[in-house]
C-alpha cells in the first residue's frame, strides 16, 4: 500500500487539500470577456465589410453589452485580487511572457473602446435624451465619422480579448487540466459563439438571426471538434493529464460538462439552429439562451476542475 | 540547495524556524515535509523530504506575473515585491509545487532562501536550523561548492522534473 | 459518599475571566500594507538577544532567545557551543516562542470552590493563594508531620519546590521520570556497570559503527544531540540495527530492521549473547581484563539459540546471526542503546541488564564509539542551614522494590489511599505537583483520582491549563521558562560545561517563576534562612563566582566549558580500571540480585498477548513534540494538531476502518476513550498491535486549540506490571478494540 502524506500539518487555506484561489469571480469574468470580445469581433467585421445597416443589432444593440460586461468583469477581476490598493502596478510595465498582462493592457485599451463604440452611436440608440454640452455633440459625430478606424482597431483587440483567457490557462504547466494548446482558440471561439448567441436573441430582423444562426453553428461545430480534440489529447498525454480527463470523463464534474455544456449547451443549440435554418419554428431564445449559459458553466467547470487537477500529492 | 533524503528525520524543525525567522503567519507555512510509504509490512520503504518553493530555472510564477512583483533575483533565487504584488493569484495556479500561498495581508509569498540572511552571509533559517544537517545551501554553478560535489557524487532526484520549469531544490536519495 | 470531594473540574468560561488578548485595531480591521511597510522600512527592528536554555523538553539545550522592545519573543536560537545541539535547536525547542505567547496560559492563581452546588475555580490575588498553601503546610505538619506532604515534580520547578520541601521536612518526593520512565534501565545498568546511564545518555553515536536500536526510535524522539549525531554516524556510513514492532523513522535509516513481535525483547539479546559467546566473537581482553561472571552468562545462554528465539520473536535465525556478527564486526564501536523510556513489561530492568550486558560482550563501555566517561561539574549549593531529617520518606515508601533509587510515583499516591497497605505507615495527606501532568504521566488513573480524592489538599503549579490543573485545590500560574531565573544547568557530556537562564522579558498575566512561590511559601513558614536572598539572581551570582566565572560573562557566551578533571573519556589500554560496583569489575552475573531473590542474569519470560479482537497498545513520540507539554502551543499545534491512530491495512480491511475515519478505543478493562481518533491505515505497523503518539486527547476546554483532539493514550493504560526491582510501571501490556460507533452516545439510549 501506497502512502504519501503531510507530516507538518501543512493546511494552507485556500490551497490544501485543493487549490481554491479562483472562485466565481474568474468563471464570471471569463465569461464575460468572452462574450464582450465576441460581440465586438462581430460589431468591427460587420462595419469593416460595410454590411451595417444589414445587422444594425451587431453593431448598435448588441455592442451595448461589451461596455456593462467589461465593466462588470473588471469589477468582478479586483473583488478577486487580494492585493485591490496595488493593481495600479499593473499598469507600470509590460510583461510579454505574462498573457494576464496582455489582458491587462487589452483590457485598458478595449473597454473605453467599446465605450466609445456605443456612444458613437449614441443619438441613435436614445433619441430622446439630448446631449447637453456642444462638445459631446462633436464629439459623437468624430467618433461616427472614424467608426471604421475604430473597426479597425477592435478586430485585433476583440480576437486577444477572447483568446488570451484560454492562453492564459493554458500557460500554467501546473495544472494539466488547462496546460494544453487548444484551450486558447477554446475560449475563443466559445467567446464568439456566445456573442453571436447575445446578437441572436437581440436580432430585429430574420436575416441577421438567420446570418448569425448560420456562424453559431459553424461555431458551435468548431467547438465541439476543438473539444474532442482536447480531451483525446489528454488521454493520450502523460498521467497526470489522463487523471485530469478523468475529472470530467466519468469524474465528478461529467454531468456539469457533458450535460450543461456540451449537450445542453453546444449540441441541443446547434439542432435547434440547423432546424430553424432547415424552416422549422423553432422560438428564437431557447438555443441563444442554452448556448450562453452553456459557456458559462463551461467556464465555471474549467476554472474549478482546473485547480483540482495538479501534479503532486 | 541540495537535502538528503537518507538524514531526515521529518522533525519538521526547518518548518518552525521558518515561520518564527520570517513571522509567517500561524496556518501558513513557507515549507512543509512530505512522507512518502511504500511496500508492505515488514518490507516497507520510507522516504521523508522537506520542501519548498524549488527556486526554478524556468519559473512559471515569474513568467506569469503581470506586474513583474515576482521576479528572479541573483543567483536564481526567485522572490516577490510585496508592494508590486496586485494579489491576482496566476502565480499561486502556476506553481506545480504549491510552494506559493497567499498572505493574510493580500499579497503572495513563499521561500525566498531567507534573502535577507544571505545578504548578511548567513545560511536560510531552515538550513542552519536541521538537527540532523541534512539540507545544504550553495553554489550550484561553483564546481568545487559543496552542493555542486554532493550532487556529482550521489545519487539525486528533482520534484517533478516533467513539469518542465526546472527545479533548483534537489533531494539525495 | 456520592459526590466526590474532589470532582475534576472542567475549566470551563465559568468564573475564569482572565484578560482576553486585546486585539490591537490594526489586527481587526486587517493590517494596512502599505503603512506597514513605510513603517518597518523606516524603523529597523533591533533584537535583543538573552542567553537561557530551554525547558520544553528534559535535554536543556542552550538558546539564545531574540526579543524586542515590546515584549515579544520572535525566535529562540541554538547556542553555537552547547553540547546538546551545537546551535540547532530541535522543533519544541525552536517553537518555545510559543509557550511563552500562548494565550490559553494560567494567568492567575486560582482557587477552588462551590458555586451553586458546582465546584469550579475563583480567581484569586497571590497573597491569597499563598496564605492559603503556607497554611495547609502548615496544618500538615501540626497534624501529620511534614513527612505527609508529597511532591510529584518534573525538571527545573521541580528543583525550587523540592529545596522548598527538603527545609520544610519531607522526603516524600517522586518523580515520573523515574518509575514512568527511565529507571528501569539505570538499575540495570547500575546492577552491570555500577553507574547509572543517566541524562544525557553518554553514547558515543557519532563516532559508533553501528547503533543498535531496541524499540528507541531516535528521529522520533527528539534527543537532540542523539538525533545529531546519528545524521553523523549516517554520514560516516555506520551500520545501523533497529528492533522494533513498527517501522519507526530509525528503522527505516537501518541496514537492518527486526520486525520483532512486542514483548520478545529478551529472547533476541540471549540469543544474540548465545551467538556472540558460541562463535567466540565477543571481546575477550575486554571480557578477561573487566568483568566477572562470564562463565556463568556462558552456560545461562547455551540453550539460548537463534533458533529457540526464532520461535519466539518470529526474526528468522540467520538475521539474528547476520546483525550478531555485524555488530561483533564493529566492536567496540557498537551501542546497544539504553533507550529512555524503557518501563514496558514489568522485567524492564531485567531487559536493561540483558542490554548492558550484551554492551559488556562487545566491549563497548569506555570505549570510542561506545560509551565514553562522562563528567559534569558540580555546581556549588548556595549556603542553606541542613535539612532536618524526616522520619519517613520515598525510601520507606518505595520499601519493597529493594533497588528502587528515585521515589516511586505510583507507590507515593497508594500512600494516600486509606486501605492500600503503606498507608497507615507513610500517610499521604497532601500533594503539590510542579512540572508534570500526571493524568498523562502516570497511568491507572482510577489509582490517581482514589488517591486525589483521599488527599486533604493538592495544589498545582504549571504553566498551562493542563488536565491536573482540573483536580487541584490551589492552581499556581508559573511562568515559562523564558520569564525566570533557574539552578544553573550543568550537565554531564564528553566534557563538563554549565549554562545559565536568564529571563528574557518580564513574566507575563500575573505568573510567577517557581523559585519566587516556594520562597514566598518558605517565608510564611518560618524557613526564610533556607532563602536568603531577594532575586534568584543573586543565587546565580554566587554560584557562578564561586566556578570562576560570572553572570556577565554568561551573559555574553551563554554556555562556559570546562577541562576534564576525573580522568580520560575512555579506558585507556594498558591502564586498569575501577567500576563502581561491590566487586570492581563489571558483573555479567549479578550477587546483588540473587541475593535479594531475583534472577542473576535476564530471562525471557513470556508476556500476555491481545486476546482476539484486541490489539497491543503501542506509543511513541513526535518529534514536533514533547510530553504532553506542547499539545496547545501556536507553533507546534500548528504541525501536529492531534495524533493518529496507526492500523494495519489488513486489520482496517477486517474491520472496514479508513484513513480519517474517527475511531474509540476501549481497553481489556472496558475503560473507554472519551474522545475519538482518527485512523491512519499504515503498512509501518504490525497487525497485531496499534500505535499512537503520546500526549494528545486533553479534557481541558480552556486549552483552546488542542481541547478533544486524539486519545490520551494513558487513560488506557489501566493494566500495570510492576517491575519487582524498583517499581517501574511497565506500560506496554494494554489491549485495546476499535470502536467504530461513538461509545458515549450509545450509553446516552
Amino acid at each position: 500500500m501506497q502512502e504519501e502524506i503531510f507530516v507538518s500539518g501543512r493546511n494552507i487555506p485556500h490551497i490544501d487539500p485543493s487549490l481554491e484561489i479562483w472562485h466565481w469571480p474568474i468563471s464570471v469574468y471569463l465569461f464575460l470577456g468572452g462574450l464582450a470580445a465576441g460581440i465586438l469581433l462581430f460589431a468591427a467585421i460587420v462595419t469593416v465589410l460595410d454590411k451595417e445597416k444589414d445587422y444594425p443589432t451587431a453593431v448598435k444593440y448588441a455592442t451595448i453589452i461589451p461596455p456593462i460586461a467589461l465593466s462588470l468583469g473588471l469589477v468582478a477581476l479586483i473583488y478577486d485580487l487580494k492585493h485591490p490598493l496595488y493593481s495600479w502596478q499593473l499598469y507600470t510595465t509590460i510583461r510579454l511572457e505574462s498573457p494576464m498582462s496582455w489582458g491587462a493592457w487589452v483590457l485598458l485599451a478595449t473597454t473605453p473602446l467599446s465605450f466609445l463604440w456605443v456612444f458613437s452611436y449614441f443619438t441613435e440608440l436614445f433619441p430622446k435624451w439630448n446631449l447637453k454640452f456642444e462638445f459631446l455633440k462633436k464629439f459623437e459625430i468624430f467618433l461616427k465619422n472614424n467608426r471604421k478606424l475604430m473597426a479597425y482597431a477592435m478586430i485585433p483587440l476583440a480576437i486577444i480579448l477572447g483568446v488570451y483567457t484560454g492562453i492564459l490557462l493554458s500557460a500554467f504547466n501546473a495544472r494539466p487540466l488547462w496546460n494544453n494548446a487548444i484551450l486558447g482558440p477554446l475560449f475563443l471561439t466559445s467567446g464568439m459563439s456566445t456573442g453571436a448567441a447575445a446578437i441572436i436573441l437581440l436580432a430585429k430582423t430574420a436575416k441577421e438571426r438567420h446570418l448569425f444562426s448560420k456562424v453559431d453553428l459553424a461555431l458551435i461545430i468548431i467547438e465541439l471538434g476543438l473539444i474532442v480534440h482536447m480531451i483525446m489529447g489528454m488521454y493520450a498525454g502523460s498521467q497526470v493529464q489522463l487523471e485530469a480527463m478523468q475529472l470530467l470523463v466519468g469524474g465528478d464534474f461529467t454531468v456539469m460538462f457533458f450535460g450543461f455544456v456540451v449537450i445542453l449547451g453546444l449540441i441541443v443549440p446547434g439542432l435547434l439552429e440547423l432546424l430553424e435554418i432547415k424552416g422549422y419554428k423553432v422560438p428564437v431564445a431557447i438555443p441563444a439562451i442554452l448556448i450562453l449559459i452553456g459557456g458559462l458553466i463551461f467556464r465555471f467547470v474549467m476554472v474549478e476542475a482546473g485547480q483540482i487537477t495538479r501534479y503532486l500529492y | 540547495m541540495v537535502i538528503d533524503t537518507l538524514k531526515c528525520v521529518g522533525c519538521s524543525d526547518c518548518v518552525v524556524a521558518c515561520q518564527t525567522e520570517n513571522n509567517v503567519p500561524i496556518g501558513y507555512c513557507r515549507d512543509w515535509i512530505t512522507e512518502i510509504v511504500d511496500g508492505t509490512y515488514p518490507k516497507v520503504e520510507l522516504e521523508l523530504k522537506s520542501e519548498r518553493c524549488n527556486h526554478c530555472d524556468n519559473a512559471p510564477c515569474v513568467r506569469c506575473c503581470p506586474t513583474g512583483a515576482s521576479h528572479i533575483v541573483e543567483g536564481g533565487i526567485v522572490l516577490v515585491t510585496h508592494n508590486e504584488c496586485i494579489g491576482c493569484g496566476a502565480c499561486i495556479e502556476s506553481c506545480p509545487y504549491d510552494a506559493r500561498y497567499s498572505h493574510p495581508e493580500g499579497y503572495v509569498d513563499k521561500c525566498t532562501f531567507c534573502h535577507h540572511r544571505l545578504e548578511k552571509g548567513q545560511l536560510p533559517a531552515c538550513v542552519s536550523v536541521c538537527p540532523t544537517k541534512c539540507m545544504y545551501f550553495g553554489d550550484l554553478d561553483n564546481p568545487n561548492s559543496e552542493v555542486s560535489r554532493l550532487l556529482k557524487s550521489r545519487k539525486h532526484k528533482t520534484l517533478a522534473p516533467e513539469a518542465g520549469t526546472k527545479p533548483q531544490v534537489y533531494y539525495l536519495i | 459518599m456520592s459526590t466526590s470531594r474532589r470532582k475534576f473540574i472542567k475549566i470551563s468560561a465559568l468564573g475564569l475571566g482572565g484578560v482576553a488578548a486585546s486585539a490591537s485595531a490594526l489586527n481587526m480591521f486587517g493590517a494596512n500594507t502599505f503603512l506597514n511597510e513605510v513603517v518597518l522600512d523606516a524603523v529597523t527592528k533591533k533584537l535583543k538577544r538573552t542567553p537561557t536554555y530551554c525547558e520544553v523538553c528534559f535535554w536543556k539545550c542552550a538558546a539564545w532567545a531574540y526579543s524586542d522592545d515590546e515584549g515579544n519573543i520572535p525566535k529562540i536560537i541554538g547556542n553555537e557551543t552547547d553540547p546538546h545541539c551545537y546551535g540547532r535547536l530541535c522543533p519544541r525547542g525552536t517553537g518555545g516562542v510559543g509557550m511563552y505567547s500562548d494565550e490559553d496560559r494560567l494567568k492567575t492563581p486560582l482557587i477552588r470552590t462551590t458555586v451553586d452546588g458546582e465546584q469550579t475555580f475563583r480567581e484569586a490575588s497571590w497573597e491569597e493563594a499563598l496564605d492559603l498553601i503556607a497554611s495547609k503546610f502548615k496544618h500538615v505538619k501540626d497534624t501529620y508531620g511534614a513527612e505527609s506532604f508529597a511532591l510529584i515534580k518534573h525538571g527545573t520547578p521541580g528543583s525550587h519546590l523540592e529545596h522548598l520541601f527538603q527545609a520544610y521536612g519531607s522526603d516524600t518526593i517522586a518523580e515520573p521520570a523515574y518509575a514512568q520512565c527511565r529507571g528501569p534501565r539505570e538499575t540495570g545498568f547500575a546492577l552491570t556497570y555500577g553507574s547509572w546511564v543517566g541524562s544525557p545518555e553518554p553514547t558515543d553515536i557519532r563516532d559508533t559503527k553501528c547503533l543498535v536500536l531496541i524499540g528507541s526510535h531516535i528521529g522520533e524522539n527528539m534527543h537532540n544531540t542523539q538525533v545529531q549525531e546519528m545524521s553523523d554516524a549516517i554520514d560516516n556510513g555506520a551500520t545501523i540495527i533497529t528492533v522494533d514492532p513498527r517501522f519507526s523513522t530509525a528503522a527505516s535509516k537501518s541496514q537492518h530492521w527486526l520486525a520483532i513481535k512486542p514483548a520478545t525483547d529478551i529472547a533476541l539479546m540471549l540469543a544474540w549473547m548465545n551467538v556472540l559467546i558460541e562463535e567466540e566473537l565477543y571481546d575477550k581482553d575486554y571480557i578477561e581484563k573487566y568483568s566477572t561472571g562470564f562463565n556463568e552468562l556462558k552456560d545461562h545462554v547455551l540453550n539460548f539459540t537463534p533458533e529457540w528465539a526464532y520461535g519466539i520473536t518470529t526474526i528468522k535465525p540467520e538475521e539474528i546471526r547476520k546483525t550478531a556478527r555485524a555488530m561483533a564486526y564493529a566492536a567496540p564501536s557498537v551501542i546497544i542503546h539504553p533507550g529512555r523510556h524503557v518501563t514496558w513489561y514489568g522485567d524492564d530492568s531485567q531487559r536493561a541488564r540483558a542490554m548492558a550486558i550484551l554492551n559488556a560482550l562487545l566491549g563497548s563501555w569506555g570505549r570510542r564509539g561506545g560509551f565514553y566517561f562522562k563528567e559534569g561539574i558540580k555546581v556549588p549549593s548556595f549556603p542553606h542551614p541542613e535539612y532536618p531529617e524526616p522520619k519517613w520518606g520515598w525510601k520507606e515508601i518505595g520499601e519493597k522494590f529493594p533497588l528502587a533509587q528515585m521515589g516511586v510515583t505510583t507507590e507515593v499516591m497508594k500512600c494516600a489511599i486509606p486501605g492500600e497497605e503503606n498507608h497507615e505507615k507513610y500517610p499521604v495527606k497532601a500533594l503539590m505537583v510542579a512540572g508534570t501532568n500526571i493524568t498523562k504521566s502516570i497511568p491507572n488513573k482510577k489509582l490517581l483520582e482514589e488517591a486525589i480524592d483521599s488527599l486533604d489538599f493538592m495544589v498545582v503549579m504549571d504553566t498551562m491549563p493542563m488536565d491536573v490543573t482540573g483536580y487541584a485545590d490551589v492552581v499556581l500560574p508559573e511562568c515559562t521558562y523564558l520569564e525566570r531565573y533557574d539552578g544553573i544547568r550543568s550537565s554531564p557530556n564528553r566534557e563538563p560545561s554549565i549554562a545559565v537562564r536568564i529571563p528574557v522579558v518580564q513574566p507575563k498575566y500575573d505568573s510567577k517563576p517557581g523559585w519566587w512561590v516556594a520562597k514566598q511559601i518558605g517565608e510564611r513558614l518560618g524557613l526564610g534562612e533556607y532563602f536568603k536572598y531577594d532575586d534568584f539572581k543573586e543565587v546565580i551570582e554566587w554560584q557562578l563566582e564561586k566556578m570562576g566565572t560570572s553572570l556577565e560573562e554568561m551573559k555574553k557566551i551563554g554556555v562556559k566549558h570546562f577541562p576534564r578533571k576525573s580522568g580520560p573519556l575512555y579506558l585507556v589500554e594498558d591502564k586498569s580500571y575501577q567500576f563502581p560496583t561491590a566487586s570492581g569489575k563489571i558483573e555479567l552475573y549479578s550477587k546483588e540480585l540473587k541475593n535479594l531473590g531475583f534472577d542473576p542474569m535476564p530471562v525471557y519470560t513470556k508476556h500476555p498477548e491481545p486476546p482476539q479482537g484486541f490489539y497491543r497498545l503501542n506509543y511513541g513520540r513526535a518529534p514536533m513534540h514533547t510530553f504532553s507539554r506542547t499539545a496547545n502551543n501556536p507553533n507546534l499545534n500548528d504541525l501536529m494538531d492531534e495524533n493518529k491512530l496507526w492500523v494495519n491495512p489488513k486489520v482496517a480491511r477486517i474491520l472496514g476502518l479508513k484513513t480519517g475515519q474517527e475511531v474509540w478505543l476501549r481497553n481489556q478493562d472496558k475503560v473507554t476513550s472519551t474522545f475519538a481518533i482518527k485512523v491512519r491505515v499504515t503498512e509501518r505497523i504490525r497487525w497485531d498491535s496499534v500505535y499512537m503518539v503520546h500526549g494528545f486527547g486533553h479534557d481541558n476546554k480552556k486549552l483552546s486549540r488542542t481541547f478533544g483532539k486524539g486519545i490520551n493514550d494513558t487513560q488506557m493504560i489501566t493494566k500495570v506490571a510492576m517491575d519487582p526491582l524498583m517499581g517501574g510501571t511497565g506500560m506496554r501490556g494494554n489491549f485495546v478494540e476499535i470502536l467504530t460507533k461513538d461509545p458515549h452516545k450509545i450509553i446516552e439510549v
